[in-house]
C-alpha cells in the first residue's frame, strides 16, 4: 500500500478541534474507534448516527467533506475484499440479482465496511487537525515508552530526507535510460534498495554523533510539556462519550 | 495486508494488542544491545542513546523502501514488506522495532489498518514475520558454509518462509476472532496460496537487497556478523589465530573492525531455532497438502454450510462459538490445520516464555547488584 502516503497530511487551521492538546485527541480516537468496533453489526442506525457524530467533528473542525472523502480511499482494498465476502461466506443465503449470496457474508462485509470506515475516517480527522509533532509529543504524554517515540520522531523527521534520497536514485537511474519493466530489472532497483539502507544507516551514525557532540545522552529534553485542563479533555471525550451512549442503545434496542 | 477496524472482533484485538505491547518492550531493551555495540550493564543509557537515531532511520529506510515499486508484469507491481530484510539487516529487536513502529505510524497518520487492529498488525506483520524470519536465516546461516553467498541463500529462505507464515498466523487469528464465518479452510487457502506467491517476490527481492548490503558493507548486515575472516596475528613468520580471549566479544564497535561473533552462538538457542525450523517445514508440507485437495475443501465447505443453517447470526461474535463451529467440521482437514497452527503457537508460546525465564534470570543478576549498592 506504497500509494497514498504522499498526501498532504495536516492541514492548518484554527478551529477548536486543532486547538486541543494532542493527547486528548488520540485518546478521543481511540476510545471512538473501540466503542465503533465494539457495536452490534445489527444496529445500523447506530453506525449512521456515529458518521453523524463524526460530520459533526469535521465541521467543528473544518475539514471540508472532498478532503476527508480524498483521503478515505486508502480504505478501497479492503472494499474489495468485503464485496468478496457474500461469495464465500457460509450459512443460509438469498438470491440478490440472479446471485445467491450468503446472509451472515452480507453481514460480515457490513461489519467490515461500516467499522473499517469509521476508523479511517476517525484517523483521517486526528491526522489532519494535528501536527506531526504535536501527535508525538501526545504519544509520548499518554505513557507510550520515550524511546519508541524517539524512534517514530526520527523516522518521521528523516522520512522525508531518505524518500528525496530514493527519488534521486530514481532520476539518476532514469537519467542513464534505465527503465524497470519487470522481474529482469529487479536487481538494478534491489541495488538501489541496498544502497539506500546503507546511506539510511550511515545517516543515522551520522546523526548520532552529531546529537552526542551536543549533549544528547539518550532522551530528549521535553521544553514544551503539553497539558489539558478538565474543560479541554471533557471536550474532546465529548465524542466517545456520544459514541458510547449511542452503542448502549445498540446493544439494548 | 493492513488489518482494518472491525475485521477481527474485540477480546482478540485486545490480546494481540497485549502481545504486542510485550514483545515491543522486550525489543526495546532487545535494540539498545544490538544497536548499542557495548552491552555492559551499567552502560544501559550509552545503547539507548545509539538507539533512537539509528533504530529511527532504519525505520525511515522502511517505510521508504515500501514505496518502492517492483514491477512484476505488464501494468502490476509489488512492493517490500520488509520484515525480513530488517530482521537480517539490523537484528530482530530492531526490526520488531522498526517494523512496529512503522505500522504504528501509518495507522495513526495514514489511516492504514485500524487503530484497535493496531495489535494484530503488529503481532501479524511485525512480530510473527520478524521472528520466524531471523530464526530461518540464523538456522540456515549456522549451518551452510560461511561464505557471503550462504547469507544471500539464507536470507531467500527466510524471507519465502516468513510472509506465509505470517499469513498462516493471520489465519490462526481470524479463526478465533474473526467477524465473519467464512470457512477456515478457504481462508487459509487463499492466504497462504496468495502469500506463497507474495513471498517468492519478498524472497528475491530481499536476498538481492541483502546481497547488494554484504557485497559492499558485510560490517553492516547484523546476519552477517562473524562470516569475515578471523584476526590472524603474524608470528615469528607464522600466521597464528588471535587469542579470542583478551578482547571481550562486545567491545569492538559494530562500524570497523571484526565484527563480534553472533548472538546466536549459545547452544540452547540453537536447540530451539531447530525445533521451530523443524514445525515450520512441517507447517508448510501439511498447509500444501491441504491446498492440494481444493475438492475435498469444497467438500468441508458445503457440509459446513448445510451445518451451520442453525447457527445463530449474534453467536458467531464469540470466540467460543467459532471454535465449536470449526471443531465439528470434517475432522481431517481441519484437525490437520488446527495442528499445524497449534505447532506454531505451542513453539511461538514455549520460546517466549523460555525467553522471559532467560531474561528474569539475567535480570535477577541486576537488582541484587543495584540492592546491594542501596
Amino acid at each position: 500500500m506504497g500509494t497514498g502516503h504522499a498526501h498532504r497530511l495536516y492541514r492548518h487551521g484554527h478551529s477548536p478541534v486543532h486547538g486541543l492538546p494532542p493527547h486528548t485527541k488520540l485518546a478521543a480516537a481511540f476510545a471512538f474507534v473501540v466503542v465503533v468496533v465494539s457495536t452490534p453489526r445489527e444496529a445500523m442506525w447506530a453506525f449512521g448516527l456515529y458518521a453523524v457524530l463524526l460530520a459533526a467533528v469535521a465541521y467543528a473542525a473544518r475539514v471540508p467533506a472532498s478532503f476527508l472523502l480524498k483521503r478515505l480511499l486508502i480504505e478501497v482494498p479492503f472494499v474489495a475484499f468485503a464485496v468478496l465476502m457474500p461469495f464465500v461466506a457460509e450459512g443460509e443465503r438469498v438470491g440478490v440479482l440472479g446471485m445467491s449470496l450468503s446472509v451472515n457474508g452480507l453481514w460480515g462485509a457490513w461489519n467490515v465496511l461500516a467499522k473499517g470506515t469509521l476508523g479511517v475516517a476517525a484517523s483521517v480527522l486526528l491526522a489532519s487537525t494535528t501536527e506531526l509533532r504535536a501527535l508525538l509529543l501526545g504519544l509520548q504524554r499518554l505513557r507510550l515508552p520515550p524511546l519508541l517515540v524517539q524512534i517514530a520522531s526520527f523516522m518521521i523527521r528523516y522520512g522525508d530526507v531518505i524518500a528525496d534520497e530514493m527519488r534521486r536514485m530514481r532520476i539518476a537511474r532514469e537519467s542513464r535510460g534505465f527503465e524497470a519493466r519487470g522481474v529482469r530489472h529487479w536487481g538494478v532497483l534491489a541495488k538501489s534498495a541496498g544502497a539506500l539502507f546503507i546511506r539510511s544507516y550511515e545517516r543515522g551514525e551520522r546523526v548520532h554523533l552529531a546529537m552526542v557532540s551536543r549533549g544528547y545522552a539518550g532522551s530528549m529534553p521535553v521544553i514544551d510539556e503539553v497539558t489539558a485542563s478538565r474543560a479541554q479533555w471533557s471536550y474532546a471525550l465529548a465524542l466517545p462519550g456520544a459514541a458510547l451512549v449511542v452503542c448502549l442503545l445498540g446493544w439494548t434496542l | 495486508m493492513h488489518v482494518p477496524d472491525g475485521f477481527i472482533n474485540a477480546p482478540t484485538s485486545a490480546v494481540t494488542g497485549v502481545v504486542a505491547a510485550g514483545a515491543v518492550a522486550v525489543s526495546l531493551r532487545g535494540a539498545r544491545r544490538e544497536l548499542g555495540g557495548t552491552s555492559r550493564a551499567g552502560e544501559a543509557e550509552r545503547g539507548g542513546e545509539r538507539t533512537a537515531p539509528l533504530a529511527g532511520l532504519v525505520a525511515a529506510f522502511i517505510f521508504a523502501v515500501q514505496m518502492l515499486n517492483f514491477p512484476v508484469a505488464a501494468g502490476t507491481s509489488g512492493h517490500l514488506l520488509g520484515g525480513a530484510l530488517a530482521a537480517i539487516l539490523v537484528g530482530p529487536y530492531t526490526g520488531v522495532l522498526c517494523v512496529s513502529v512503522v505500522l504504528l505510524m501509518q495507522g495513526i497518520l495514514f489511516a492504514d489498518g485500524g487503530l484497535t487492529a493496531l495489535g494484530v498488525n503488529i503481532t501479524d506483520m511485525a512480530i510473527v514475520t520478524t521472528v520466524v524470519a531471523y530464526a530461518v536465516f540464523r538456522g540456515l546461516v549456522k549451518v551452510l558454509p560461511r561464505t557471503r553467498r550462504s547469507v544471500t541463500v539464507s536470507s531467500f529462505v527466510a524471507a519465502l518462509v516468513s510472509v506465509p507464515a505470517a499469513a498462516l498466523a493471520f489465519t490462526f487469528l481470524y479463526w478465533i476472532g474473526g467477524t465473519t464465518d467464512v470457512a477456515i479452510g478457504k481462508v487459509a487457502t487463499a492466504m497462504i496460496g496468495v502469500h506463497v506467491l507474495i513471498g517468492i517476490g519478498e524472497a528475491v527481492i530481499t536476498a538481492l537487497t541483502v546481497g547488494a548490503v554484504v557485497a559492499v558493507r558485510p560490517d553492516l548486515v547484523h546476519g552477517a556478523r562473524g562470516l569475515g575472516p578471523r584476526l590472524k596475528l603474524r608470528v615469528n613468520g607464522e600466521l597464528v589465530d588471535a587469542p579470542s580471549g583478551n578482547t571481550p566479544s562486545g567491545t569492538t564497535p559494530s562500524g570497523t573492525g571484526p565484527a563480534p561473533a553472533p548472538v546466536a552462538a549459545r547452544s540452547h538457542r540453537k536447540v530451539w531455532i531447530t525445533g521451530l525450523v523443524a514445525s515450520l517445514v512441517l507447517a508448510g508440507f501439511v498447509s500444501f497438502y491441504a491446498s492440494a485437495n481444493p475438492d475435498g475443501l469444497e467438500k468441508v465447505a458445503s457440509d459446513k454450510g448445510i451445518d451451520e443453517k442453525a447457527e445463530e447470526h449474534a453467536s458467531a461474535d464469540s470466540p467460543l462459538a467459532d471454535y465449536g463451529v470449526e471443531d465439528i467440521t470434517d475432522a481431517r482437514v481441519s484437525g490437520g490445520l488446527a495442528g499445524v497452527i497449534g505447532v506454531g503457537v505451542t513453539v511461538v508460546a514455549g520460546s517466549a516464555v523460555f525467553w522471559a525465564v532467560r531474561r528474569r534470570r539475567s535480570d535477577d543478576a541486576s537488582p541484587s547488584s543495584t540492592e546491594t549498592t542501596r
